[in-house]
This record gives C-alpha cells, structure tokens and sequence, in this order.
C-alpha cells in the first residue's frame, strides 16, 4: 500500500507540481495556446470517441450472441475474445502492419474478389490507426457487456413477450436498459485508455497520426524536452481522469 | 424445440464476423513466419525456419529476450506478495480510507503508461533506478498490481469464510488457516492473476522504453525493429507468443478462474 502510494501517487503528483513550479507554466502555455499542440489534444479526443463508438457497434452485439447462446458456443467465444486479448499489442500491430499497405493481405484479397479495383490507403493513416485500435479495445468493450447481458434474468424477457412485446420491443424495453451498466463500464474503459495510446499510432499511424502519448514521446526522444513532455503528461492525466469522472457520473445518473 | 429465427442466424453471422476479424492478426503472424522468402512477402513463396533459426541464434534478441522473463517473473512474484494480502485487506478489514485505498489501487489501470513512465523517470533518476532490470519490474509490478487486487478480491468475495473460521475453531492458527484451507479454495484466483501479471509485464513496451535505459526488453527491441523494417524475424517471434500465450491461457483456463477478466 505504501509502495503504491510512494510509486504511483507521489510521483504523479510531483509531475503535476514540478512542470507548474520550474516552468513557471511556461510549458503549459505552450502546449495550450500553441495551435498545433491544441489540435493534438482535439485528435486524441476525436479518434477516442470513433473508436468508443465503433467498438461499442461491433462489440454490443457480439456480447449479447455470447451471452444467449448455449454453453459450448459461449466458451468457443470467450477464448477468441481473449485469445487476441492477451497476444501482446506489439505483435498484433505488427500484423496489421502486414496486412494493411498497397501490397498487403486485406488489398491483395478485396481486389481479388473484384470489390475494389486499385489498392485502399489503410496503413499509415486514420483508418489504419482506428483499425488497430478498435482491435485492441474491442475485449475491453465486449467482455463487460456480455457480463451484463448474461446477468439479465433470461424470464423478464419471456415476460415481456409473452404479453405481446415483439422481439425487439422486448429488447429495446428490458434488455437494453438493464445492460446500461456494462454498456457504461466498456465506453468509460475504451474512451480513457484510448486517450493515452501509444503503439497503435506509432506504427499504424506513418507519421501521420499523432496522438497526445507520441507528441509526448517526440518530445523525450528527440528533443529531450522533459519539462514540455511533464507538461504534456500532467494535461493528458488530468483529460483522462476528467474523462473517466465524466463519464461515470453520465452512465451513473442514467436512470435504468 | 428450438427454431433457428433469421434474426438470431443475422446476429451470429455479425459475431463469426467479428470473430474473424479478432483472429486474422494472428493467424496471419504463422505462414509469415514460416516464409522462406528474404523479405516480408505474402502469401510467402515456400516454407523455410530460417526466421526461428534467425532469433534462436542472435544474441541480439535473445538478451532481451531473457531480461523480459526476468522482469515478468520478478513482477508476477512481487504482485502477488503484495496484491494477496491487500486483496485481503480490502475484502475483510473494515477501516477508514478503505474505498481511498481500493480506487487508489485499481487507479493505475485507468492513468496513461505514458504519463506514469514520466512521472516515474524523475524519481527513478534520483534513486539511480533507470536501466536497471528490477527497476523496469518495480514499475511493471505497479501495473500488475490492480489485476491482481481484482481477481483476488473477486475470489475471496466467493469464497465462504466459515471454512476459515471452522479451521479457526478446530485450533489452526490464523496462518495455518489461510495457508490451508482458504488460499487453495482461491486457487483459481491466484493462477489467473499470476498469469495476467506475468503477460502484462512480458508484453509492456513504454514504460520498459523510457527507464529501461540502454536495457533492451523484448517488447523494445520488436518496437525499435518494427519501425526501422519489417522483417520476418517479428513473425517468428510473433507466433512464438502466440503459442505460448494460448498455452499458458488453456493452463489458466484449467486451473484459472474463466479467464481473467475483473469483474468490473
């Protein structure tokens, strides 16, 4: 406990003093009035919302398949939601890396079905950094979901057909709000860890990408501005933690 | 008597989809790596192990092959030793700052790495920490510490205390009790948390980037090695992981608790 404190919370709160004190917050003023650091800040914001957003599409449905179907179908699920969860990040990207240039697998195969005539920009762009970071959260998405959803008593909705509500009037009455909570819980959790990603961008992006964590690393390694990255990182902490609150007063006020 | 309805075959089409879609990465990784080509090519033009022979071979990936086990077993070690008895702290004792404590544990997960990796370097400097292996583990173990509190936490809500407090009756010190009767009963909890702490650090690249030093771990060298090219040795490498994370996932499976996630 007094590791934690004296490891995480001492240090962190240091970073937020330090970058105020000897910075006289010049590096603060920098990174936010300086429009290209600004707009750093409004991407990482803006790809974090897709990719809540897309996660939650694709992952929503999967959780509740999961969740209602019979045991050996849920377990065959759960393994290729955590298979790919638990294979590091590093090698996953690498792949999509593979997968997605000009010549790539995804290319190569869509033009061979004849969908598409000339090759699709997927690598070192947005799309490319949203389908590597949509891979990595969907389980983070998925997993409370369908702890939700297997926890709706399977007789309420029985119930609700069996007094006449068509199938997805049952749904949209009972299931769904009764699942708000691990809805909560999967966007609170994809929004604030994509805030601070790093690899993702850094490979798939080319470049052309930038997110609040590689602006920071561009900082240290190249420049070796440690007072602007501490500046940086104390903006991104306190965006994350302000995200998160948000977040979970939004989904806790949500009258279920 | 059950009929399939169109709807339900529409939505698990959607989920084989997005199965698909979860698992293509990885099965992508294995045929590259078995490319006989000299370049990343695919579908490669023949078979060949030269990419394994490549990495079993070079010392240049398997020093930080080794300081990455080294620092995922002395995290997992120091996680549990100290994310156990926490757990336990924080499902039995009832004291003031207790919900302090419990957010301030799992509050890592939520905290960018990056800003972390920052916020450490400062203090790592003073202490001469940076580049030091167990450096890099002190921080990993930082990580680790919220699954553990989690999935041990969440075993020990299961867990029936009067088993403990039966032991207890029958004359077993306290030590003995829990030493007998209720870490075997958690078991399932402690696997899975050992083996989510050993994958965490094993796989974790930004905090090993910015204290590691002049230290390789086997997550910066892949990174520094996919930026500069993309040769096939990743993909050896790549599926070596693979391999190995669904191995110990089935031993988890077996003795874990249904894989890993805490309850949240």
């Amino acid at each position: 406990m007094l590791l934690l404190l004296a490891l995480f919370a001492v240090p962190l709160l240091r970073l937020l003093a330090l970058s105020v004190e000897s910075g006289s917050l010049i590096a603060y003023e920098r990174a936010l009035t300086n429009e290209l650091y600004l707009r750093v800040i409004f991407e990482t914001f803006k790809i974090a919302a897709i990719v809540t957003l897309l996660t939650l599409a694709l992952g929503y449905p999967v959780a509740y398949v999961m969740a209602t179907s019979g045991r050996g179908w849920q377990l065959v699920g759960i393994a290729f939601v955590l298979l790919p969860f638990w294979t590091s990040i590093l090698v996953r990207t690498y792949a999509w890396m593979v997968m997605l240039g000009r010549n790539g697998v995804v290319n190569r195969t869509l033009i061979g079905w004849g969908v598409i005539d000339s090759p699709l920009p997927l690598l070192n762009n947005l799309a490319g950094v949203l389908i590597g970071m949509v891979h990595v959260l969907l389980p983070y998405m998925i997993l409370p979901v369908f702890n939700a959803v297997k926890n709706v008593d399977p007789n309420l909705v029985l119930a609700a057909e069996g007094l006449g509500a068509p199938r997805w009037r049952a749904f949209l009455r009972v299931t769904l709000p009764l699942t708000m909570n691990g809805v909560a819980a999967g966007v609170t959790l994809v929004f604030t860890l994509s805030l601070g990603f790093f690899i993702t961008p850094a490979l798939l992006g080319g470049g052309r990408v930038v997110m609040v964590a590689n602006l920071i690393e561009e900082q240290v390694r190249e420049l070796l501005n440690w007072a602007f990255a501490g500046a940086l990182s104390a903006i991104l902490l306190v965006l994350t933690l302000a995200a998160f609150w948000g977040i979970s007063r939004i989904a806790r006020t949500r009258p279920v | 008597m059950r009929r399939v309805r169109p709807g339900r075959l529409l939505l698990a089409g959607f989920a084989g989809l997005v199965y698909l879609f979860l698992q293509l990465p990885l099965l992508i990784v294995f045929p590259i790596s078995f490319s006989s080509a000299q370049y990343l090519q695919f579908p490669p033009p023949g078979w060949s192990l030269q990419w394994y022979e490549r990495y079993l071979n070079s010392p240049n990936w398997l020093t930080p092959t080794w300081l990455s086990l080294k620092v995922a077993m002395a995290t997992t070690a120091v996680s549990l030793l100290l994310g156990v008895p926490l757990a336990f702290g924080l499902t039995r004792a009832r004291f003031w700052g207790r919900d302090a404590i419990e957010k301030l544990s799992m509050a890592p997960i939520i905290v960018p790495t990056i800003v972390l990796s920052i916020a450490l370097y400062g203090l790592f400097a003073k202490l001469k920490l940076i580049g030091a292996w167990y450096g890099i583990a002190i921080a990993h173990t930082l990580l680790a510490l919220p699954f553990v509190v989690a999935l041990v936490g969440a075993g020990l809500r299961d867990f029936d205390l009067h088993q403990e407090l039966a032991a207890l009756g029958l004359g077993a010190s306290r030590w003995r009790a829990v030493w007998h009767v209720t870490l075997p009963q958690i078991r399932p909890s402690l696997v899975s948390a050992a083996f989510l702490a050993f994958i965490s650090s094993f796989d974790e690249l930004v905090v090993a980037m910015f204290l590691g030093g002049a230290n390789m771990t086997l997550p910066k060298k892949m990174f520094d090695n996919i930026r500069m090219e993309i040769d096939p040795t990743i993909a050896a490498i790549s599926a070596l992981q693979i391999v190995l994370v669904s191995a110990l996932l089935a031993l988890a499976a077996r003795f874990g608790r249904g894989g890993g996630m805490p309850g949240r």
